[in-house]
């Protein structure tokens, strides 16, 4: 399967390792089992670990903070943060109150999202199979794509105003490129055997796209669905810039105007938790329509 | 009776600076209930001519006729089975199976009526509601044999398809193919490296060469298949006098063209 060439943030989890090999049980349960001594590098579960080092940066938040070494205007402590989340959860700061921030933020990002996943992987399968259609798409797109949003933001301000529109065509954008590019390299993970045998079974070209080619695509589209969604939380702030009243990205923006470095850090991580648990969906998704990904 | 007829077939393939010789002329004329094994070491053109017969591969020049009517590309009246089983991991064993008349529009019911009695031929029908990727590598290999033989096709052409199997599934495979070919009584064309598996499957074998791939023997007859289908005892019939010198035969014609060309 080709790799997809982008910078992203995600890590593919490979689910084959070479010293294992597969026993069918009599219940039907595949099971891999170690047949060497050595160990592949990174190796076993890291979960434990990452519990370890989150409480650990906690800790040292909270003792750095409470022991005074840190003013609380460049770190408050965890439970002043923590007092703002309720704040803004219950409705009692001075703003308004979370969930009204989180939904427009989710409206946003999602329908960007949306938006992408039925322009983009369309484009997508169509520069993976067509000459044409690779060379008419792949300049804007490799133009675009290592732009920072920030620097095509005026220009958009000033081609489509400062409502709803600009702030989502800029999570659009910033979706859109990774989730093209993984389409189309998931054109190519189909064998040559594959795509023979299907012919060989009297397919027509395009039945060969539509049962062989595009679902041998979907572990590839689907990690571009991952990528893309992360690169949307990533440019939610600076959609947010433009004129907007609500959104997780607007209120931390706001905090910072008023040197209110509390709200800022409760909401850089709401954001970032709600970005996690998104993808954490992804991956369940992932796992259960290619759960063949990596086994053949 | 469906025949298979190769006449003059020649492939050149393009390379730097000119044309490859792939093959050079080949004739063969294949019945129905043959069971062709062609043999020979890499680079023969075994299969660039099994590519030729199934379509995949247009010849330079000389034709293949199929009952009579030119074949100009792949069809269904050829099952292929591959090196690689190149299944579908996405779909479970039935469906793979059933893919073919799928594609052909063959109603639900009964292209799994056709899928599961294809499995019951290679003793898979239990399985027919598990993942491929479950499945142990000869297991995959049957179920690339049942989904070859599921649209009903005139030739059978199998390119080395026991080659990724170890030594001991390698020969259960070998005796469920010819179960399922005495059974469906098709032409087969077998592609291997392997003498041994060549003598006991085929009921023909042709020994190609080199440089241009070119038939260099052909053993009409070969009669152990025949053999083993009538006492089921493998490796009775591998333990032969007679199979033990045709092999020593054949592997000696295979290296001394070896030797020639080292």
């Amino acid at each position: 399967m080709p790799d997809i060439a982008i910078g992203a943030p995600v890590t593919v989890p490979t689910t084959v390792s070479p010293a294992t090999t597969k026993k069918t049980t009599k219940a039907g349960k595949v099971v891999r089992q170690k047949t060497s001594k050595f160990k592949v590098p990174g190796e076993g579960s890291s979960a434990g670990i990452s519990v370890i080092t989150v409480a650990v940066l906690i800790g040292v938040w909270f003792a750095v903070t409470n022991l005074g070494l840190v003013k609380p205007l460049f770190l408050p402590t965890p439970q002043a943060v923590f007092q703002q989340f309720y704040e803004y959860l219950t409705g009692q700061a001075n703003d308004k109150p979370l969930w009204q921030h989180f939904l427009a933020s989710m409206f946003r990002v999602f329908s960007a999202f949306l938006l992408a996943c039925v322009t983009a992987i369309p484009i997508g399968i169509a520069m993976g199979m067509s000459r044409v259609m690779r060379g008419i798409f792949d300049p804007p797109l490799e133009f675009y794509r290592p732009l920072p949003p920030l620097a095509y933001l005026p220009l958009i301000i000033i081609w489509f105003g400062i409502d709803e529109l600009p702030k989502v065509l800029l999570i659009f954008l910033s979706c859109f490129a990774p989730l093209a590019l993984a389409a189309r390299a998931g054109m190519r993970s189909a064998s040559q055997e594959q795509i023979n045998a299907a012919y060989s079974m009297g397919a027509s070209y395009m039945q060969v796209v539509r049962h062989v080619i595009l679902p041998s695509a979907m572990p590839n589209i689907l990690i571009g669905m991952r990528i893309a969604i992360g690169f949307g939380w990533t440019t939610l702030v600076a959609a947010e810039m433009v004129a907007a009243n609500l959104g997780l990205g607007q209120m931390v923006l706001n905090a910072s105007n008023f040197l209110r470095t509390d709200i800022v850090i409760m909401g850089i991580i709401v954001i970032g938790v709600v970005a996690y648990l998104f993808d954490l969906l992804m991956r369940w998704v992932e796992g259960r329509v290619v759960p063949w990904k990596g086994r053949m | 009776m469906p025949t298979l007829d190769i006449r003059d077939l020649e492939v050149h393939y393009a390379v730097k600076g000119g044309t490859l010789q792939a093959l050079a002329p080949v004739n063969l004329t294949m019945h129905d209930g043959d069971f062709v094994v062609a043999l020979g070491a890499s680079g023969c053109g075994k299969s660039t001519l099994l590519n030729c017969i199934a379509g995949f591969l247009p010849p330079t020049s000389g034709e293949i006729l199929l009952d009579g009517a030119p074949v100009t590309g792949p069809g269904a009246d050829r099952g292929v089975v591959f090196q690689k089983h190149a299944l579908m991991p996405w779909l479970n064993v039935r469906d793979n199976v059933a893919l073919g008349l799928r594609l052909s529009g063959v109603s639900k019911e009964r292209r799994s009526a056709i899928a599961e009695a294809k499995l019951a031929l290679v003793g898979l029908e239990k399985y027919a509601d598990r993942a491929v990727y479950e499945l142990s590598g000869g297991m995959q290999q049957r179920v690339g044999i049942a989904r070859a033989l599921a649209s009903d096709p005139a030739v059978l052409l199998m390119d080395e398809p026991m080659g990724a199997l170890d030594a001991f599934t390698r020969e259960t495979v070998q005796e469920i193919l010819l179960r399922a070919w005495d059974a469906a009584q098709k032409m087969v064309f077998f592609i291997t490296h392997s003498v041994e598996e060549a003598l006991f499957l085929g009921t023909r074998l042709i020994v190609m060469s080199p440089s241009p791939g070119r038939i260099s023997h052909v053993y009409d007859d070969v009669p152990f298949s025949r053999q083993f289908l009538a006492h089921g005892d493998a490796r009775k019939v591998k333990s032969e006098p007679e199979f033990i010198r045709m092999r020593e035969e054949v592997l000696a014609i295979i290296h001394q063209r070896e030797a020639a060309h080292a």
